[in-house]
């Protein structure tokens, strides 16, 4: 699930409320899906229970949480290798695949060196299916291809946004 | 047991930190890679980055401006360009996006040309370029010009061409780039299953991934520099 890394990314930037970490989330990841507030809390709950977030003292104020969420060691130990990790090449996964770069960029991470293996990641599935549609029936050709299709999609992106780097650094960049 | 006895086949074919220019642009800048005998291998990388002055050096058809190029434990940029030649047309082969038939003669000629020009008798010559045209499905076609053929249809004979010689290395450069995917990846698949049959190592340069999935390995050439995309995980 990207969305607990997607907000213990945020806060890898700095603390922040649970209003503004929603924000922020439904800026740069929602797409037209924001995040519910109860996700919000309720993934903040959690991360909070297994010590990868802690929450301040409640402040006097309107809103329904006044909690300023600080990232602890654990929780950017775990946000520093799932940046840097190659998800499995499947189709759909462009949601996860922009989710690293963006938050990448933000934190200072090498966004680069991650293109190249989850490049590279996909690749090897690719070379994976072709080699099953040499063997494979009609069906099973079928279905690589359906694969093959979508795989090469996600890995024209990936070009794209490698040779973008710099401009969508640009424009993650906190003012 | 010695580690020694275990049988280790050196790379077939290697750059060694070549540059190139033309003129004030550097092409590659100390691009190194090595290629094992039978291996299939894809260059892929952003247009401009210098993956077919790659593909002109490793074949000797570029002489790089710094930098070694060894084939089959010879050198190779250090030969002079009749030895050059020589060498390209008994133990290279090359598949390009087009232009490399002659399109007044027929299939058949082109094909069995590269024995002609090697001194295999004419008969000879002719039966086994039949004998090709029939393995890429081409034998109704041998009495056609080859400037009268789509383009799937010639770039499988010219794949024939440069299969027919019997070569060690075949190189290709976007041999599906003015093709339809599906028509492509035919093409491909038949380069890749023939070269395997015959144990030719193929080296081709691409844009197309699904054409890349078609080889044993890929690498990049970004910049004039070959990388390894897979460098990391052998250290692992
Ligand atoms: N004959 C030439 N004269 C001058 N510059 C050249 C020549 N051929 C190539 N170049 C330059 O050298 C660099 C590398 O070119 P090269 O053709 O090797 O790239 P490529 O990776 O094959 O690109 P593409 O994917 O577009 O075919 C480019 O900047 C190109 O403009
Ligand atoms: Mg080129």
């Amino acid at each position: 699930m990207t969305v607990p890394l997607a907000l213990m990314g945020l806060l890898d930037r700095e603390p922040s409320y649970g209003y503004d970490l929603k924000r922020d989330y439904d800026t740069y990841f929602g797409r037209g899906k924001p995040l519910p507030f109860g996700q919000v809390y309720s993934t903040l709950g959690r991360l909070a229970r297994d010590g990868k977030v802690t929450a301040g003292q409640s402040e006097p104020g309107d809103g329904p949480d006044r909690k300023r969420y600080t990232i602890t060691p654990l929780g950017k130990q775990e946000v520093k290798v799932w940046l840097a990790e190659p998800v499995a090449a499947e189709p759909f996964l462009q949601t996860v695949l922009f989710t690293k770069v963006v938050l990448a960029l933000m934190l200072g991470h090498d966004a680069e060196r991650y293109l190249v293996t989850q490049r590279a990641t996909h690749m090897r599935r690719m070379r994976e299916l072709s080699e099953i549609k040499r063997g494979g029936a009609l069906v099973d050709a079928l279905l690589a291809d359906h694969a093959l299709f979508h795989l090469d999609a996600d890995l024209r992106w990936i070009d794209l946004t490698t040779a973008r780097l710099g401009a969508l650094a640009e424009t993650v960049r906190r003012a | 047991m010695t580690v020694d006895a275990l049988p280790v086949p050196g790379p077939l074919l290697e750059a060694r930190s070549i540059d190139r220019s033309y003129g004030r642009t550097q092409a590659l800048r100390e691009a190194s890679l090595s290629v094992t005998a039978g291996e299939i291998l894809a260059i892929m990388g952003p247009s401009g980055s210098g993956k077919s002055t790659l593909l002109h050096c490793l074949a000797g058809i570029f002489t790089p401006d710094a930098g070694e190029v060894w084939f089959d434990g010879r050198r190779l940029d250090t030969l002079s360009d009749a030895r050059r030649s020589e060498l390209r047309r008994t133990s290279l082969g090359f598949v390009f996006q087009f232009g490399q038939l002659v399109p007044e003669l027929t299939v058949a000629d082109n094909v069995a040309l590269p024995l002609l020009l090697g001194k295999v008798r004419r008969k000879q010559a002719y039966q086994r370029a039949d004998g090709w045209l029939k393995r890429l499905e081409l034998d109704d076609l041998g009495e056609r010009r080859t400037g009268e053929l789509s383009g799937g249809q010639a770039q499988r004979v010219a794949i024939a061409r440069a299969l027919v010689a019997r070569p060690k290395v075949i190189f290709a450069d976007e041999p599906t780039g003015a093709l339809d995917s599906l028509t492509g990846e035919k093409v491909m698949e038949l380069l890749v299953g023939l070269a395997r049959e015959e144990g030719t190592t193929v080296i081709v340069v691409t844009h197309d991934a699904r054409v890349a999935a078609c080889a044993d390995r890929e690498v990049m050439v970004r910049d004039g520099k070959v990388t390894d995309p897979y460098a990391d995980e052998a250290v692992r």
